[in-house]
This record gives structure tokens, sequence and C-alpha cells, in this order.
């Protein structure tokens, strides 16, 4: 059975179809790239997975279970974690303090334990120090860990993003051009850690990227958007290769 | 880590046994006089007041006008217990004032939670006007319910918290204080952070926004209303004229004074506009002039690149525990 299942997937904003019709199955561990011309509705797809927008019309269905009319909160529980076109940290907060409010569902204790710093405090609050600097080690920014997160080099930010999202223990990873304003040196080493993540979690990645060398890279499968609809869908060759596809990039 | 943390609790553990031997000696001493002597409770309100807003306006960075209306709860609540148990003796006077300071809280809560929830859609300017209006009904509904006997108010409420009970006072500010502190070094308080700096990522993490903005706006509130039954209980008279948006403006000001979402700036804010309205006294008609400028002036410095300067010295860097 597919992770992922998306069926005829609709959403309209006044008389605007942004998204209408889109199909997308996703295999576990699949690497799946989502790309398409500005403005194609590619971010709408993503809030309408993690629950931002409600879908008007169609279904989302991961591991066979419904996420239509859940929550982002609650979607996010369910096991789906994603990354933003401009990126959203916490700012003020340590780089640190990122993951472990990512940790939020992880390791819990009670509200009570919150006032009394109390031996379960201690304990859990060090298991998820623990666990935040394990994944963060990954990224190689636990050498940052007490910087602000605002203060840290753009790139670096980037990777915190997409560390925040692996703590909550996704089966599904959605990257919203995660190279996006990178250099080149950057972008393959973002192709790196997005593999050795895959491997090191074990799970599934669905991108959105520009980056087309990036793409094709990494990417198993592509699905191609353009008006908010389906384009064409197949390996990055087929894809790549494909007239429709050329045409909607780079014109008649 | 572990070591930074303990050197952390006896550094808390070392200022709050300064402050509080500070106290003892000056009071006991006979180098206050009776102006001075009668401020101490006030500051004591004043921290936990500061320190309950700074949690709903610093760290969850919502702008809230009607502290003074939970503030009040608090102090009716807790008078009215104390006039109905305390004093006609049904209650001993310590259960009677444990219960007034422990049901003025939760009753404030309550109200808090009230506010919470319909105001959860609203944000910025919205939620301060809502909570402005909420503060204002508070008063008024108080101004006209018999229990409260309207705007004659309440007297005779015994005094269990006045200067002479200093060490009660001085140990529910400490718990006051140090409660939020430590919230905020927790789970939930890292939650309430991420929805300030981004709700929509916090969001996406999993963090029920809803749940922790009621959360917030209930444990402020219950501070705040801890507050107004020491304050009732230090004064001996309520009215409700004395819980107007006048007095959620000046705890704002001792919040944003002392800086938004940092802890020891509104213990330090709050002691130093507690006193400063004293300290002008002298200037007679002048006095509330001065203050206006002083607090100019204290505001200017918060964000000049002399205070940036200083803060990065190495010398107030360690006192103040940042360096490491």
């Amino acid at each position: 059975m597919a992770l992922l299942e998306v069926k005829n997937l609709g959403i309209s904003f006044g008389g605007l179809k942004a998204v209408d019709g889109f199909h997308i199955t996703i295999e576990e561990g699949q690497l799946y790239g989502l790309i398409g011309p500005n403005g194609a509705g590619k971010t709408t797809v993503f809030n309408l997975l993690t629950g931002v927008y409600r879908p008007t019309l169609g279904t989302i269905t991961l591991d066979g279970k419904n996420l239509v009319g859940k929550g982002p909160s609650e979607i996010c529980k369910s096991g789906v974690a994603r990354t933003f076109q401009n990126i959203r940290l916490f700012g003020k907060m340590t780089v640190l303090d990122n993951v472990k409010t990512a940790l939020h569902n992880q390791v819990t204790y009670s509200g009570i334990s919150c006032f009394f710093h109390g031996p379960s405090y201690k304990k859990k609050e060090a298991e998820m120090t623990e666990k935040a600097l394990d994944i963060l080690k990954v990224f190689e920014l636990d050498q940052y860990q007490d910087t602000l997160a605002s203060n840290l080099p753009y790139g670096q930010q980037r990777k915190l993003e997409i560390a925040r999202a692996l703590a909550t223990n996704p089966k599904l990873l959605l990257l919203d051009e995660p190279a996006a304003g990178m250099n080149p040196n950057e972008t393959a080493e973002l192709m790196e850690t997005i593999r050795l993540i895959r491997e090191k979690y074990h799970i599934t990645i669905l991108l959105i990227e520009h980056d087309m060398k990036l793409v094709a890279g990494i990417c198993e499968y592509l699905t191609v958007l353009n008006f908010g609809t389906e384009l064409a869908s197949g390996t990055p060759a087929e894809v790549l290769n494909d007239p429709k596809v050329i045409t909607a990039y780079l014109g008649e | 880590m572990k070591k930074i943390s303990n050197k952390q609790v006896w550094k808390n553990i070392g200022i709050i046994l300064i402050s509080y031997i500070a106290v003892t000696l000056l009071l006991n001493s006979g180098l206050l006089n009776r102006q001075y002597t009668s401020l101490l409770v006030p500051i004591a309100i004043n921290v936990m007041l500061a320190v309950s807003l700074n949690l709903v306006t610093g760290f969850l960075g919502e702008l809230s006008l009607g502290h003074a209306g939970f503030m009040s709860i608090g102090a009716y609540t807790g008078a009215l217990i104390s006039l109905n148990l305390g004093k006609t003796g049904i209650l001993p006077e310590p259960v009677a004032f444990a219960a007034a300071v422990l049901c003025g809280g939760i009753v404030a809560a309550v109200f808090g939670f009230l506010i919470g929830v319909p105001v959860l859609r609203l944000r910025g300017d919205y939620l301060a006007i809502t909570t402005l209006a909420f503060g204002e009904i508070i008063k008024s509904v108080i101004n006209s319910m018999k229990i409260t006997n309207g705007a004659k108010g309440l007297n005779k409420i015994p005094l269990y918290s006045n200067y002479k009970n200093y060490t009660v006072v001085f140990i529910l500010m400490v718990i006051t204080v140090l409660a939020i502190s430590n919230l905020m070094r927790s789970r939930d308080g890292r939650a309430i952070t991420a929805i300030r700096d981004n709700d929509i990522a916090a969001e996406s993490i999993g963090i029920k926004i809803s749940h922790y903005k009621v959360k917030a706006f209930a444990i402020s509130a219950f501070f705040a209303g801890v507050a107004g039954v020491l304050y009732a209980h230090n004064v001996g008279i309520l009215k409700p004229g004395t819980f107007d948006y006048n007095k959620s403006i000046e705890i704002l000001v001792i919040v944003v004074l002392g800086g938004m979402g940092s802890i020891p700036g509104s213990v330090i804010a709050a002691v130093i506009l507690t006193i400063l309205p004293e300290l002008l006294r002298g200037a007679d008609n002048m006095r509330m002039l001065l203050y206006a400028i002083v607090l100019i002036a204290m505001m200017i410095f918060n964000n000049s690149r002399i205070k940036e300067g200083l803060m990065m010295n190495r010398t107030v860097k360690k006192l103040t525990g940042k360096g490491e």
C-alpha cells in the first residue's frame, strides 16, 4: 500500500481554482519531486496536505488514514512534517530550543512538572536535549546550539528548518524549495544531507524545487504541476524531456 | 550542562536569601520610615503583576490591557472570603487567608480561561482592545453587584498581608517569579514562545495553538488574582475604581520597561517604578511631570547603544550570568 494517496484534490479561492484534480501516489521510502513554473500551485498542494487549507474537493490518505478536515497540529501528529518556502524559524529561541520545541509530542511530561522542575522534568529534558543534539549533529549544527536561530547564516537556517521538521518523527517529510537562495556548493551539500536523512531515518520525502539539477539528481519520481493541474508524471528523464513540460517552462 | 544548571539554582537561592535578609534588616533596624515600609507590599504585588503579565505580553506576544481586571477579581474574591469566613471566626485566620489566596487565584484563572476562549481568533490590536473592554466590563459588573457592595466597595478587610506579615508576601512573590520562570524553561513554555515567534510553524510541528494561548491567559490571570488578594489584605479597602485601565497600563509600562520576555527585567522595573513616585514626593507639584520624564529617559536608555555596550561588557555579562 502506498504511504500517501491523494485523489482528485482541489481548492478554489473565490472563483480561482488554485489546484484542480490533483493526483499523487507516493510509495514508502520514495524521494518524490513536485515541480512547476511559478504560481503553478505547488505550495498550495503542501498547504492542503498539511491542513493549512481545507480542500474543497478530493481525498488525502496517509497510511490508509484520512487527513482531510484535520488541523495542522493533528496532521503533524499523524506523521507529516514540513518546511517552508520563506523560512519560518522561532527566531528568538536558540537553535537547540527550536529542535526541542519540535520534540513537543515526542517527549512529554505533565503540565505540573513545568512549574516544579522535579525528577521527571530533569529526566525528560535531558532526553530531549540528547535527541535534539543527535539531530543537530546530522546537520552539523550542534556547534551553533546556543545561537539564536535568527542569527544563523541563511544556509544554516534552511538546514535548521529541516532538522526541526525531522524532530517531529515524521513518516513523510515535505520540503518546500529547500535549495532556494543557496549557492551551488550549498545545494550540493544539501543534496547529500537529504539523501543521508532519508537513509538514516527511513522516511519518505516529497520536495518542491526549482533547481533542476537538484531535482534530476536526487528525485526518483516527478510530478509537474501547471495552472493547478498535473501536466506530466514519471521518472526525471522522462519528464524533463517531455515537450509539454519544456513548453510550460520555456514557452513555445 | 548539568553543572551550569546547578550553579543557576544556587545563584537564585542566593539572590532570594539576600533580598529577604536585606528587607528584614531594613525593617527591623528602623532605617525605613512609615512611608517606605508601606511600599514593601506594593512592590511585591507589582512584581507579581508584571511577571504574570509578561507571560502573556512578552512570551506569548499578545498585548493584554485587562490585567487589572483579573487582579480585581482576585481581590474581591479573596476579600469576601476573609470577611465572611476569617473575620467571623468560622475559619482560623491563617486558613482563611490561604483559602482567600487560592480561591482568588482560581476564580481569576477561570475568568482568564473565559476571556482566552473568545479572543483566540483575535490578535494584535484587536485582542488588545478586547482585553481592554473586558477589564472595563469587570469594573462595571463589580460596581453594580450587591455582594461587592457596589461603588462603596468593601472595607475593614482584615490586614493579613500588610508589611508586618511581609514574610508571607515575600514567599508568594518568590513562588510567582519561580513558577513563571520555570514554566518558560519547560515544554509548555517553549510552546508558548514558539507561538509568539511563528504561529504557523508552531502549528506545523504539532503544537495546539488554542490550547497554549488559553493556558497562558489562565496562568497569567491566576497570579494576577493572587496579587489582587494580597492587595486587598494590604490596603483593607476595595473600590471598583482602583482597577481601571490606568492600573492595567501601569503594569504594562513595567513590563515594557523591564523588557518584553525578560523576567529579571520585570522584577527590577517593578521595584524601581513602585519606589520612584515616592522618591519624587519631595518635588510636590512637579512629581508626576518628573515621573514621566524619568520614564522617558529610562525607555530611551533601554534602547540605546550605551546599554548595548554595557551588556556586552565582560564584567556585566558575568554578573548577569549570560557569560557561560
